[in-house]
């Protein structure tokens, strides 16, 4: 096992495309689980980019929000500015594991460590975030709706890096997030769901319901359809069923149980659209 | 994998040159190199909370920092908590409440709640909850430990109330307690 | 007083095992069987490691029996022939470097030739799992009073329920660990630990050596609950059969995966009662069978199943009383020790069934409680007669009082007729719980303490009892300084090692203040007669010291042995009479919220009034309560251990998860203090007692929210939705 510790992007670029088995490491809240145990069972390269200052910034420009690769959630927490115009980014990063993973887990991190229960992704999903890939060639820029292939695969090179994830500003009349989990910190998600509505447009977002965290566009187009008056109103948390079926696909594991995981994505939606007045 | 590095680790405000494995976590460079062994092992999984350290003022889990990636950068342990021979205020309410018990994640939790109060010199009972929320303890049920750091937070606001015995527990001759 | 350690703990100079540095210490660790049960064929190593440079132990390597010392021998120290359950202890390996010892750990391959096995402890076994006398039963026990199929028969009416308790695991914060080594001849241990004595035992018989030549000293121990009760023992042999064969000091510290996986847990069970009560609501007959799930050795189940079955019928008088209950075997790692042994799982089904027979009387749950509590003069299942002067309606009505139980009651029913989906009620308990070993299982410990006298003046207290959070250190120099009147900062208190201090007995059974306590007291005024008269404060310091000067070089050391109370008689084959010296009384209520989109609970609000005797120290005291309370809110609530092939598959914190701060509701905690003649001051015990009141309060608190009938714990989310039949 090797750690590499690039001191510069380019110095990271070069060492990525020289070896395509490299792992990038931002925050390493993650992959240093289990280090000791790991570390002798593995002979993977680290590539550690907590020393890349390129990669730190948060900024905002006219029309996005940039967070850099190592933007941590407890940057978001405690930015006044991300809480008024994405209070779902806060309200997320308050729920992923406690203080301390919030101090040095970042949200490239959590994208690429494509976990199914990823905290940080349905928010960022919601958003509509776009993910910047750089490498020796130059940048990409590929929407994080479809980032993930499968189950922890992704539309990453090997010799490509999460630079930055950029959400687009824009006017939302409702957002919300809700977390389910074991106990209320320091939880892995059951089921979580992330919702913004700008205008018409519904997202909606889950995690722990599928490969991976993904868009749900049934539940979009049926929840759009009965807040424009379009649809049948409610009645039940399993007038959701059927969307929640076509657009996800929980499984039983050690954390939860399938029918567990659609019941309560129902029932969270149903009585948030409730409270909504929807 | 055995390579070493050697670095100049900040440490208590103290410049401390160790060399180490360069994949050893900082909770073992720490505990085995710099023989500061108040910073605990418990689950090498990130959930326990008593290999808590500040890094640059933040609570971080040392099992999940390499101590590689620490050039550059202020680390606090428990060791580094009294002012001279005086107690910290979290340590003196800690005593003075029973905050400690079994004392094995006691160094962690306080340095969650120093990094909290240095942030936030009056916190609620809630904030205190969530700040303490990645820190286990299995002997006092926390309720000691969340009255200990609102005791420690009014004390560095100069305030010297000891905090309502009533509020925790009773005894049959007190007052039945209204709400 | 403070507590006497706290300094130490508050800065990180407190020295648990892995904090204390040994010069060439080598580190151990453990190889273990991956399946449940078979005959072992082979053992490879793999060639990529070279294995000179390691020790490695195997059955073979045991001077004396491969058993481990316990109530039956059967468990061996390291498997020989066959396992009986997943990661079973193999072979044991050393080596300098811990990431070579991992290695090659992972190089070790167990070949075993596997055979049927059992997990199921509810069904009968099939033939080709029996593995323990005929039947798979490890002890059965019965207790009989009155008739109670004919009170059965006569009764208005007759209430069944089933009620199911999971496994818990312990997650003291610091794991399992011990050094070996040996010194001029003598085996050491020295690690985390709760029974050096037992220990001790265990090192002798299967080391064969004798007494003065195994040492076993308690380090600073992090946690215990149960979980450093028995298993230390296996621990502490591998790391002294490491030592031997290696010639050094080995030191083993499990990680949190492997503690979670391999040491023991809470005993599951399965509890029924059929009871038989009148229309008014009198409890005419218990007829009740206790079922745990013991895993794949005897370790202590035939103790916790004593402790089960006489605390099954709960704190009421009953006429016609039968508990009948079985230990059996199942292919599972062992079960053993847990903070209320026995007592948490039975209490739970008398309590939600007393909600369940209120709720088919249709009656109020306190009502039918007051009507049924214990009063003095009136006896247990046991027959032991209560007359211990304590008030057990008060100390409900008062928990009814703090709980606001009847103001809630008509809130609560506002709040949830309007609220979508947020459903809130409270629920109570009320539980007793028996202090000290069961039965003459006090008598049989024959403890002995000392009180020593020093040249210096200062008092030394010497017994095997050790703190590891409870308090006990600070509990004991309290106990000697009121009873000598003299300062605290006089007193020491002498470190755990059986080459100095008595067999003071296990720390364990909400035992150690109460008897040992008492030892103590007793102690101090063996030590002031040796002086010739009832010394106090400096007096007794100026006798202490003119004792000296009159006995220049000598000790003066007081030695007591425990004495049963008097008229307390226990007779073991037919289980009647005074099962316990005294029992702690106390009701809990736990105010909760249910929300019906995630079946999640919320605790609002907790209120514990117990009776535990005298208190010997508020802050102690407050802390037992509030920490059992909230290690109870995690067994009702979260604490699942999930089980494949009868081994934990969840073992670890990520996969089990315990409350955190952000869980708890305001946990308050009254005291009544009704003493008790026989303990320290006026003490009983009350380490496990909070343990026993928190699952089922909140549970009953759940099934007066939402209606349902909940009879299991954990009542996870998952399972509260299935009861609620919403799927």
């Amino acid at each position: 096992m090797t750690i590499l510790l690039p001191g510069t992007l380019t110095d990271a670029y070069r060492m990525l495309s020289d070896d395509p088995d490299v792992t990038p490491v931002a925050g390493g809240t993650d992959l240093f689980a289990h280090w000791p145990e790991n570390r002798v069972k593995q002979s993977t390269t680290y590539l550690d980019l907590s020393g890349l200052a390129e990669l730190r910034s948060m900024r905002w420009t006219k029309s996005e929000l940039v967070l850099g690769a190592l933007t941590t959630y407890w940057d978001v927490v405690t930015d006044a500015r991300v809480a008024a115009e994405f209070p779902n980014l806060v309200t997320a990063a308050r729920q992923v594991g406690a203080v301390q993973i919030q101090a040095r887990g970042t949200w490239a991190g959590n994208i690429v460590n494509a976990s199914p229960a990823a905290d940080g992704v349905p928010v960022l999903l919601a958003y509509d975030a776009t993910v910047r890939l750089g490498s020796r060639d130059g940048v990409e820029d590929i929407p994080l709706d479809e980032f993930y292939l499968d189950y922890k695969k992704m539309r990453r090179r090997p010799d490509q890096l999460v630079t930055e994830i950029r959400i687009p500003r824009r006017t939302y009349q409702r957002a919300w997030f809700e977390k389910v989990g074991p106990r209320k910190s320091q939880a892995i998600t059951k089921v979580g769901v992330a919702v913004t509505v700008a205008g018409e447009t519904w997202r909606i977002a889950a995690n722990s319901v599928a490969p991976t965290v993904c868009r749900c566009p049934a539940l979009e187009r049926y929840c759009a359809a009965v807040a424009g008056a379009k649809g049948q109103p409610l009645t039940s948390p399993s007038d959701l069923l059927p969307a929640i079926r076509s657009d996800v696909s929980p499984i039983d594991d050690i954390r939860s149980t399938a029918e567990y995981r659609e019941q309560v994505l129902a029932r969270i939606l149903f009585h948030a659209l409730n409270d909504a007045g929807v | 994998m055995s390579n070493t590095t050697t670095l100049t680790l900040r440490i208590n405000d103290e410049d401390v040159t160790v060399a180490f494995p360069t994949h050893h976590t900082l909770l073992e460079v720490l505990r085995e190199e710099c023989r500061l062994t108040g910073t605990k092992h418990g689950c090498e999984l990130g959930e326990c909370g008593t290999c808590t350290v500040l890094v640059d003022g933040k609570p971080m889990l040392s099992c999940l920092v390499l101590a590689a990636e620490m050039d550059g950068h202020e680390i606090r342990t428990v060791e580094g908590m009294m002012i001279g021979n005086t107690l910290h205020p979290l340590q003196q309410a800690f005593a003075d409440l029973g905050a400690a018990q079994c004392g094995y994640c006691t160094p962690g939790i306080l340095m969650a709640a120093e990094a909290l109060l240095e942030a936030n010199p009056d916190p609620t009972r809630e904030q205190i909850q969530e700040a303490l929320a990645g820190n286990l303890c299995r002997c006092t049920g926390y309720i000691k430990i969340l009255e200990a750091v609102e005791w420690a937070a009014a004390t560095q606001r100069g305030e010297d109330t000891p905090p309502a015995k009533e509020s925790i527990y009773g005894s049959p001759h007190a007052a039945t307690k209204g709400e | 007083m403070k507590r006497r350690e706290a300094i130490d703990k508050l800065t990180g100079r407190e020295a648990y095992i892995d904090d204390i540095a040994i010069a060439g210490v080598w580190w151990g660790c453990t190889v273990r069987s991956a399946v449940p049960r078979g005959r072992i064929r082979d053992i490879r190593f793999g060639a990529e490691i070279d294995w000179s440079e390691f020790v490695v132990v195997d059955h073979r390597d045991l001077p004396g029996p491969n058993q481990v010392a316990m109530i039956e021998n059967d468990q061996p120290v390291l498997a020989s022939d066959r396992v009986r359950h997943i990661h079973e202890a193999v072979l044991l390996l050393a080596h300098p470097d811990r990431d070579r010892l991992r290695e090659a750990r992972r190089a070790i391959h167990i070949e075993i030739d596997e055979e049927p096995a059992i997990f199921d402890y509810r069904v009968p076994p099939p033939a080709d799992t029996v593995q323990h006398g005929g039947d798979n039963v490890f002890k059965r026990v019965r207790i009989d009073k009155g008739d109670v199929d004919a009170a059965l028969v006569a009764a208005d009416h007759v209430v069944e329920g089933v009620y199911e308790t999971g496994a818990q695991e312990h997650v003291y914060l610091e794991n399992q660990g011990m050094v070996g080594y040996v010194e001029d001849g003598v085996v050491t241990v020295k690690g985390s630990m709760q029974c050096p004595y037992y220990i001790h035992a265990a090192l002798r018989h299967a080391l064969a050596r004798a007494d003065n030549e195994v040492r076993v000293i308690q380090a600073a121990t992090g946690g215990g609950f149960g979980g450093k009760e028995d298993y230390p023992s296996v621990l502490a042999l591998h790391a002294a059969l490491l030592a031997l064969k290696a010639e050094r000091p080995v030191k083993i510290l499990y990680d949190r995966d492997e503690d979670m996986a391999a040491t023991t847990k809470r005993h599951p069970a399965r509890v029924r009662h059929r009871t038989g009560v009148t229309s008014q609501g009198r409890i005419v007959a218990q007829d009740i069978e206790v079922l745990l799930d013991g895993g794949a050795y005897v370790t202590l189940s035939p103790v916790v199943l004593s402790r089960g079955v006489i605390h099954a019928s709960g704190p009421y008088h009953c006429d016609n009383v039968r508990v009948e209950g079985r230990a059996v075997l199942t292919n599972a790692v062992p079960f053993g020790a847990f903070r209320g042994f026995g007592a948490p799982q039975t209490i739970f089904a008398c309590e939600r069934h007393m909600d369940v027979i209120a709720d088919e009387l249709g009656m109020c749950p306190l009502g039918l409680r007051r009507k049924n509590l214990i009063q003095d003069g009136q006896s247990t299942s046991t027959g032991q007669v209560i007359r211990d002067g304590t008030d057990r309606i008060e100390i409900l009505d008062r928990a009814v009082r703090d709980a606001e139980f009847h103001q809630r009651e008509a809130a609560d029913r506002a709040f949830n007729s309007t609220h979508p989906y947020l459903r809130r009620a409270t629920g109570i308990a009320t539980f007793y719980h028996g202090a000290g070993f069961t039965g003459a299982g006090e008598t049989y410990l024959d403890s002995r303490a000392q009180v020593v006298g020093l040249a210096t003046g200062e008092v030394e207290i010497r017994t095997a009892n050790v703190e590891m959070g409870q308090g006990a250190l600070t509990t004991f120099v309290k106990i000697v300084a009121e009873k000598l009147a003299v300062e605290p900062d006089r007193i020491r208190v002498a470190e755990v090692d059986t080459f100095h201090v008595p067999n003071s007995g296990p720390t364990v059974a909400s035992r150690t203040s109460m008897i040992v306590g008492r030892l103590l007291e007793r102690g101090c005024d063996a030590l002031c007669a040796t002086l010739g008269g009832d010394w106090t404060g400096d007096k007794f310091e100026r006798e202490l010291l003119r004792w000296h000067a009159e006995h220049p070089g000598q000790e003066l050391i007081a030695e007591v042995r425990y004495e049963p109370p008097p008229g307390v008689e226990w007779d073991d084959e037919r289980y009647e009479g005074s099962a316990y010296g005294t029992f702690a009384w106390a009701t809990y209520a736990a105010h909760v919220e249910v929300d019906l989109r995630t079946f999640g609970v919320r605790l609002l609000d907790f209120v514990a009034v117990q009776d535990v005797g005298t208190v010997l120290d508020e802050v102690l005291a407050a802390g037992q309560v509030q920490g059992g309370v909230v290690q109870g809110v995690g067994w009702a609530l979260m604490e699942e251990c999930q089980f494949v092939d009868g081994a934990m598959a969840n073992h670890n914190l990520t996969n089990y998860s315990i409350p955190s701060s952000d869980d708890v509701p305001p946990v308050r905690v009254v005291f009544y203090e009704t003493p008790y003649a026989h303990g320290a001051q006026g003490a009983k015990g009350i380490g496990e007692l909070p343990m026993d009141g928190a699952a089922p309060a909140i549970v009953n608190a759940v099934a007066r929210a939402t209606g349902a009938r909940p009879a299991v714990v954990p009542l996870t989310p998952e399972v509260l939705m299935r009861v609620m039949g919403s799927a």
